[in-house]
């Protein structure tokens, strides 16, 4: 259920301005790669081409190569469509479907991929609910609406909606920067146990966070400001937080900068 | 900001102007608050009244729609001798008057019925591809497009359909006829006459309603969350799907409330009405036949020629359309201030 | 379609796992269903002899929504099969909505055009015999421009007035009534706001038929409009700016007039405008109130005018070519000048946006 990332030369832009540029790194299946860097340096960009949700955007536009195992998210005839089932995107905001009960924002992937047969659709349901250790808080009240839950428990809600339907890479973008402390925890915990299963990316603004759960640290910078982002370097993340090989890292961890 | 205004006034009283914060430094603050206090009062005292006695207005204007339409309508019910409600004839220049709504009521729902059922999904359609589907540059003109659209004055409309819709709809009610005779409602008793019927009726309606229920529906369209609609793609939901799982459901009470906005629009409309359609007293549900009427075409077209008496009859009839209209309306702010509540509990 | 060929094998360590590559129908296949469409369209309908251009459309449309989805569920599968149907249906509902449109406008442009020049607008019917040419709007005009002027300085004071006590001053339940009647009153069918005029000050106060009782009626009709267009802008006007003005002193009437209603003008602006557009087209308490003549009234406030809706209708009454002729026109010069209204009042929507409005 895990995937290798593969990218190479790639840049992003809006309309005729380049967000990130001429990016090349390998993601490992089945570990958590982290991305940290200021404000703007392009590393939620980066991380939306990685499941061609960058394209959404009106006039946003990708170039390069990101290879999944052997095929190329970018190359011509692939359906983007099939990219999102199989890179899941778990977002900044906790965002369940607010008409939908609990049941059915776990369900809804499954449903859109042809799942109708309601004692599959229960136990993937339970499963995924479980993964994402949530099952216990909500098993009574499945059928009550997800946006009735607490932030927290949206988030995980929103992280079983996504493995639910078995991506081989889940991407997340700050999942934890819109919780308290506490959910924050139990974010990280379900994110050490998913990297078992799925070849994990997490964009965090918090490098504590990139030490506790990630196995590899990318650190993404600006030359300046109105410059397109760039992958400074990526390395193991005890590498990174104690003896980066470029100085720009270490400044940025240290805090003396971003 | 209660607490806030005592303090800070003193202090700044004694400041002069120049020095507050460079976004107000147009603003003159021209009475000094401290001296007459008294005049401030009363300058508030006058403004706010002023702006209380026109709301106050509106309420007294429609209490004296309700009440002038009431009594002019009871006096005329009243010597009626027939049925208002059953009667089928609008006979109120005759002696004995004898007029009832049986007629007109029922024209009135019937077009306005089908307006909706063909402007309700078209405006829907229409709405979501400017909302999602338009090329961006497209959208916004196409935005223009419909406003403008709606700023088509009625008669304008009326004189086209009267002129222009109704030859040309002839081929296609004949076919319907020919075709559906047996769904009842497409039986024509005489297919080779001009099709100045309620169907034709409720296709021009149709056509006039249609920009208010697009653009409402498109208003709220564009208010669904970005970050629901990324929910729906990042799970691999194809653009229609997006629609069907996010947007949709999103915008379902809006679109429920635009209708009933095109409904009230399509019940009252009057001169579109007056030009197309051939009015007769028969109750039919064959809606390709030449006939029928509705409450707001007969006073229209009644009222050149009506007596005293008369009018006060077509009022009467103007008071149930007013009546109809005023629940479906209400109707509609009632699904939109749900919808406000509901939207509330989880922003 | 090569693309079919396409069909990567599903092994691999994860039986489940999909691929990302799909047949898909070439770019032009919709471009090239639409056109055959038509064509057939057009073949079956002449072969049949449909005489009714709307059937020939009807026909291309399902030919065209049913060949395409039938392909594309072959080709890429009921999943994209749906989307393209629904891509296909939008753009026929858009289609749909838009004929009509241009037919409208395109017909009223040709016809109108016959006899619009400068003597018709200089003109009025007086003496002119309705079965033959001649004559002109001029009178009509007067009339349509006096009683929505009149209309405008009853409703928009009120109008604006009301809205500020509901975003300023409103509390309670007096407030909360307010604005459930505004609501209920901008649906207030326009006949409805005739007859109400109609009983009230011509049959209950017995005044003459008049522009001036139109007018009012119109003001009924115009006043919720600006009332919700006024509304909105205030609301817009960001709080803070509010409370600076009044932390300085300023008492809350003078914050009101010289902070909140500058800062929203523009928005204001533009409501009264798209409100007075609405109701230079409205004919039915014209035609109840106003009683259409064919003279010159210059007198708003003694005996009955005309209007140029109400000409617009009397002419198609006449029901003669002439008549005919005078009615596009005059329903041209109607829809110009609503039009001119409707781009000045965006006009001024987009000279004077707020710049902390939405953009």
């Amino acid at each position: 259920m895990a995937k290798r990332i593969d990218v190479s030369g790639l840049s992003a832009y809006y309309g005729s301005a380049k967000a990130i540029e001429d990016i090349s790194m390998t993601v490992e299946p089945r570990s958590v790669t982290a991305f940290i860097g200021p404000s703007g340096c392009g590393k939620s960009t980066f991380l939306r081409t990685l499941n061609r949700m960058h394209e959404v955007i009106p006039n946003a536009h990708v170039e390069g190569k990101v290879m999944l195992d052997d095929e190329n998210l970018y190359a011509s005839g692939v359906d983007p469509v099939a990219v999102r089932r199989t890179v899941g995107m778990v977002f900044q905001r906790p965002n369940p479907f607010p008409t939908m009960s609990i049941y059915d924002n776990v369900a809804a992937g499954l449903k859109l991929n042809g799942m109708r047969r309601k004692g599959d659709l229960d136990t993937l349901v339970e499963k995924s609910l479980k993964g994402a250790n949530l099952w216990n808080e909500v098993k009574d009240r499945l059928n009550k609406p997800g946006a009735g839950l607490s932030g927290g428990q949206q988030q995980r809600l929103c992280i079983a909606r996504a493995i639910a339907v078995e991506p081989q890479v889940l991407l997340m973008d700050e999942p934890c920067s819109a919780l308290d402390p506490i959910s924050t925890l139990a974010i990280e915990d379900l994110i050490g146990e998913l990297k078992e299963r799925f070849t994990i990316v997490i964009v965090t603004h918090n490098m504590q966070q990139a030490a506790r759960v990630s196995d590899r640290t990318a650190f993404f910078n600006l030359a300046a400001v109105g410059q397109p982002g760039r992958l400074i370097e990526i390395d193991e993340t005890e590498r990174i937080f104690s003896n980066p090989s470029v100085q720009a890292t270490e400044d940025y961890i240290s805090g003396r900068f971003g | 900001m209660e607490i806030s205004r005592s303090a800070p006034t003193q202090a700044k009283a004694v400041v002069p102007p120049e020095s507050g914060p460079p976004n107000l430094r147009q603003t003159p603050v021209e009475p000094p608050a401290p001296q007459n206090k008294g005049k401030v009062r009363l300058g508030d005292r006058l403004f706010s009244g002023a702006s209380r006695g026109s709301g106050i207005l509106l309420l007294v204007i429609m209490a004296a729609i309700a009440a002038f339409l009431t009594y002019r309508a009871v006096g005329a019910i009243a010597d009626d001798h027939g049925n208002f409600l059953t009667t089928k004839e609008w006979n109120a220049n005759a002696t004995p008057p004898v007029f009832g709504i049986a007629v007109l009521a029922t024209g009135t729902v019937i077009s306005a019925v089908i307006a909706m059922v063909i402007a309700v999904p078209i405006a829907v359609g229409v709405a979501l591809f400017i909302s999602h589907y338009a090329p961006r540059k497209l959208a916004q003109p196409l935005a223009y497009l419909v406003d403008l659209l709606a700023a088509v004055p009625s008669i304008v409309y009326g004189l086209w359909g009267a002129l222009f819709l109704v030859p040309h709809l002839q081929g296609t009610t004949q076919w319907l006829d020919s075709f559906f005779a047996w769904t009842y409602v497409f039986d024509a008793s005489q297919p080779e006459v001009t099709p100045r019927s309620l169907f034709t009726v409720g296709i021009l309606l149709a056509i006039m309603i249609l920009p208010i229920v697009t653009n409402v529906s498109r208003e709220v369209f564009l208010q669904v969350p970005r970050m629901h609609e990324e929910a729906a793609l990042a799970l691999g939901a194809t653009r229609w799907e997006v629609i069907r799982i996010s947007v949709l459901p999103f915008g379902r009470s809006g679109v429920i409330s635009a209708s009933m906005l095109g409904l009230g629009r399509a019940l009252g409309e009057t001169m579109a009405v007056a030009t197309v359609l051939s009015p007769s007293a028969i109750l039919s549900l064959h809606i390709l036949d030449p006939g029928g009427g509705t409450i707001a075409q007969n006073i229209a077209s009644g009222f050149g020629e009506a007596s005293p008496f008369g009018r006060d009859a077509l009022i009467a009839s103007g008071l149930v359309l007013f009546v109809i209209t005023l629940v479906v309306n209400g109707a509609a702010r009632l699904i939109i201030a749900r919808r406000k509540e509901y939207s509330g509990a989880n922003a | 379609m090569s693309a079919v060929t396409d069909k990567t094998p599903q092994g691999g360590i994860h039986p489940s796992a999909p691929s990302l590559k799909h047949a898909r129908l070439p770019k032009w296949a919709p471009a090239a269903t639409a056109v055959g469409a038509i064509a057939v369209a057009v073949g079956i309908g002449m072969g049949a002899e449909l005489s009714s251009k709307i059937q020939w459309g009807l026909i291309a449309v399902l030919l065209f929504v049913g060949t395409l989805h039938v392909l594309s569920s072959k080709v890429e599968g009921t999943r994209q099969a749906k989307d393209r149907l629904a891509t296909s249906l939008l753009w026929v509902c858009f289609i749909l909505a838009v004929i009509p449109l241009f037919s409208l406008i395109e017909y009223t442009i040709a016809k109108g055009l016959k006899v619009l020049d400068a003597a018709f607008l200089s003109h009025s019917m007086n003496g002119v015999i309705t079965t033959e040419t001649g004559g002109g709007i001029y009178h009509s005009l007067i009339g349509t421009l006096e009683q929505v002027g009149i209309a405008t300085a009853m409703a928009a004071p009120i109008g604006l007035l009301t809205a500020i006590y509901l975003v300023e001053y409103g509390r309670g339940k007096l407030a909360k009534t307010v604005t459930f009647f505004v609501d209920v009153m901008t649906g207030v069918p326009s006949i409805v706001a005739g007859l109400f005029i109609l009983s009230f000050w011509i049959i209950y106060l017995d005044f003459n038929f008049s522009g001036f009782a139109g007018a009012m009626a119109l003001a009924i009709l115009m006043m919720p409009v600006v009332v919700r267009s006024t509304e909105e802008m205030l609301k817009l006007v960001p709080n803070e700016l509010r409370e600076a003005s009044l932390a300085l002193g300023v008492p809350k009437w003078l914050t009101i007039l010289r902070v909140v209603l500058p800062t929203a003008i523009g928005g204001i602006v533009t409501g009264v405008m798209l409100a007075i557009a609405r109701i230079t087209g409205e004919t039915a308490p014209v035609l109840l109130l106003v009683y259409g003549s064919t003279a010159i009234n210059n007198n708003p406030f003694d005996g009955p005018q005309d209007s140029l809706p109400l000409y617009v209708f009397q002419q198609w009454k006449n029901g003669n070519e002439p008549s005919y002729d005078r009615a596009w026109a005059a329903a041209l010069v109607l829809i110009a000048l609503v039009m001119a209204f409707n781009l000045l009042a965006r006009g001024i929507a987009r000279w004077k946006a707020p710049s902390g409005g939405r953009g």
